[in-house]
């Protein structure tokens, strides 16, 4: 496996993987028009390619019942234009394609919700990943990875666990995850991430002016990064949800052999079936160890 | 005392007091020890006795030389890995215990600055990480290395044995040792710090760096643990990281329990107060308040001073979900000459081509469950890294 030590980078190239939330239940009401947004998008994704020439960004989608590339800078194009407008029109298109294609999935899928329809973030992230440790294997020189996402749907709490995998396996290659909530609610997942492996969380005000929020944030190579003072997040809530009800705890019980979280005190353990023998006592059982221990 | 005699370099191997030098039933081979001479070799000398260059070629088919592919062989070794490690879970449901206390010992005696590991072999021992320790602690630790005089296996073993006992019940006690010397000098009689480790259930696993040796073997085999002697630096690593998923959890060893644990926030900005762990006066946002009695502590995971609440965050138990939740080892996908598969033109996770340049198809593997093709070595990463199949997360299931 790439050990941490061994990475060459050079300074200032970098890998930006832009995850983008292609959610049509959250489109459709958003304040702001999804095309408005692509174009925002598109912008900032040339921006970071005019920094420097051996820049390369990726755009993932993340759709309602599916994932698909959109888009890679360093793909040579069939009409043999590099330009921004060409970028567009390629982006654009994929774009497209593959909302379209969500669709008809997501419609012959009759059973999503349809107002807290989360996106397949998780999906997304790994296909992220992957492809990061591809540019890994490419060579000595290879560019600086991160990824950005542009989330706008609540959190799926069905991918809690591949989510967390995700972080910290970013965490492990030394990944930093980006997030840029476009929504109204706060993604706590997000939150986690970008505390775990050290990138940025931001929620702009005003979605008009996203363009300059992405630009004055999240342009910047990781190397600058240790010189500007970029928006850092206090509250990151930690906080798990048991399995039982999925509510948010903040004292619960926890199955000491599969680590399952519950809210009340309970016989057997639904995830693994063990029988639990005793109550565990808030303080040590062993009475002299507790004694030993206050001592 | 359990030693050997004239230990040291050169080209014999030492034997052991028991007499014992090769079990037919071990798979472990001794091995030489090599360029522990002391003496400054010449370069010309280095590339045979350090580097082994001649063991990096082999024959191919016609007679020539070429170098290894390193590759195939690496995925192949990965793969066997895989399939044991799936093929002994799938069938028992067997309980893994997942709160383990390890301590490791690592070997710093004089034998472990034998050069016969590049660069030496506390080097190699301290650069392998046992999944998801954190890089600071492996710098640190590489920064205060240093080795001198000889090793005792009693000593390290009564030191743990005295931290281990305060460990609560429900949790799997473990000692992996990594042991470079052949012998140990011991203070009293081992055999009796072995039973007391016995006795309380500590699961004692030895990993030796240089020749087997009769007291680790039975060390192990009466905790049961495991007992491995590593043949070269990859050897010891796949050895290193066999431990890593928890070992099957023997039922009398530790009680299932319902522990309670507390999952604090960070408190408000601006409330001071006085931190229970180092009495110093700390603002709210640096530190986390106990859900219970709502004192600030300073980090997690931890257990609360005033209350005696376990306190972790919820990452911390989250890094351990991918041991309940594995990922299918995925089908090999047999390439066929000149014809163009479905579905199997690149990577469904990196993109790249799964083609030779000549048209030919590579080997590649495909996920039983979402039929999605991955290269080889997105297959390596994904089941040893990342545990989850993209192919399968990127797709909506139609029951959730």
């Amino acid at each position: 496996m790439t050990s941490a030590h061994s990475k060459l980078y050079s300074d200032d190239v970098s890998l930006v993987v832009v995850v983008v939330d292609t959610n049509p239940f959250f489109w459709a009401a958003a304040a702001l028009p999804f095309a408005d947004f692509f174009a925002h998008l598109i912008h900032f994704v040339n921006s970071i390619l005019l920094l420097n020439h051996l820049n390369r960004v990726v755009v993932i989608a993340a759709g309602v019942s599916s994932c698909a590339y959109i888009l890679d800078s360093s793909d040579a194009s069939p009409s043999g234009g590099v330009g921004v407008s060409d970028t567009f029109d390629r982006a654009s298109r994929k774009a497209e394609e593959f909302i379209a294609q969500d669709a008809r999935a997501t419609a012959g899928n009759g059973s999503v919700a349809s107002a807290n329809a989360a996106s397949l973030l998780s999906g997304a992230l790994s296909l992220a990943l992957c492809y990061i440790q591809r540019i890994f294997r490419s060579g000595t020189r290879h560019p600086q990875p991160r990824i950005l996402c542009l989330q706008g749907s609540p959190d799926g709490p069905e991918q809690y666990v591949a989510v967390m995998n995700s972080i910290f396996s970013a965490q492990r290659s030394m990944v930093p995850i980006d997030s840029c909530i476009v929504g109204t609610q706060d993604s706590a997942f997000l939150q986690q991430a970008s505390y775990i492996t050290g990138g940025v969380y931001l929620k702009p005000q005003e979605l008009n002016g996203l363009f300059q929020c992405l630009a004055a944030v999240f342009a910047t190579d990781l190397h600058s990064r240790a010189f500007l003072r970029l928006p850092k997040t206090l509250g990151v809530d930690f906080r798990a949800s048991c399995f039982c009800h999925k509510k948010t705890i903040d004292m619960g019980y926890v199955c000491s052999v599969c680590l399952s979280i519950f809210c009340k005190n309970q016989k057997k353990c639904s995830t693994c079936g063990s029988e639990f023998s005793r109550v565990m006592p808030d303080l040590n059982s062993m009475p002299d160890q507790a004694s030993s221990q206050k001592s | 005392m359990y030693g050997v005699g004239g230990g040291g370099g050169g080209f014999n191997a030492p034997s052991t007091t028991a007499g014992r030098r090769r079990n037919p039933g071990d798979e472990e081979e001794d091995e030489e020890e090599e360029g522990g001479e002391g003496r400054v070799l010449e370069a010309w000398e280095r590339a045979y006795a350090d580097e082994r260059s001649w063991e990096l070629l082999q024959e191919d088919e016609s007679g020539l030389l070429r170098p290894i592919d390193t590759k195939t062989l690496f995925h192949a070794q990965y793969r066997r890995r895989l399939l044991l490690r799936s093929a002994a879970a799938a069938a028992a449901r067997i309980q893994k215990g997942l709160i383990r206390y390890l301590y490791i010992v690592i070997d710093l005696s004089r034998a472990a600055s034998e050069m016969d590991y590049r660069p030496s072999r506390m080097a190699v021992v301290a650069k392998h990480e046992i999944g998801g320790s954190p890089e600071s602690q492996i710098k640190a630790l590489m920064g205060k290395l240093e080795c001198s005089g000889d090793s005792s296996l009693q000593n390290a073993l009564e030191l743990v044995h005295g931290y281990l006992d305060q460990v609560p019940s429900y949790g799997h006690k473990e000692i992996l040792v990594l042991y470079s010397a052949l012998n140990t000098f011991d203070p009293g009689d081992i055999m009796e710090t072995i039973t007391k480790c016995k006795k309380s259930k500590i699961r004692c696993s030895v990993i030796g760096l240089a020749a087997e040796i009769f007291i680790c073997k039975h060390l192990c085999e009466e905790t049961g643990g495991s007992y491995t002697v590593a043949l070269d630096e990859s050897h010891f690593k796949e050895l290193l990281l066999e431990h890593a998923p928890p070992p099957p959890a023997i039922a009398e060893y530790a009680a299932a329990n319902l522990i309670k644990m507390g999952f604090p926030q960070r408190g408000a900005e601006d409330l001071i107060s006085i931190c229970s762990c180092h009495k110093k006066i700390k603002s709210g946002a640096e530190g986390y308040i106990c859900p219970r009695c709502k004192v600030n502590v300073c980090e997690l995971p931890t257990e609360c001073r005033t209350c005696g609440l376990t306190l972790v965050s919820s990452p911390h138990l989250a890094r351990s979900y991918h041991h309940l939740f594995p990922v299918a080892p995925f089908d090999e996908v047999t390439p066929v000459p000149n014809r163009i598969q479905r579905g199997g033109q690149i990577c469904f996770s990196c993109q790249q081509s799964l083609f030779n340049p000549d048209g030919q198809s590579n080997l590649h593997v495909r996920c039983p469950k979402c039929n999605q093709h991955f290269c080889l070595d997105c297959d390596i990463y994904i089941h040893e890294s990342l545990h989850n199949c993209p192919g399968c997360e990127s797709e909506r299931s139609i029951t959730s």
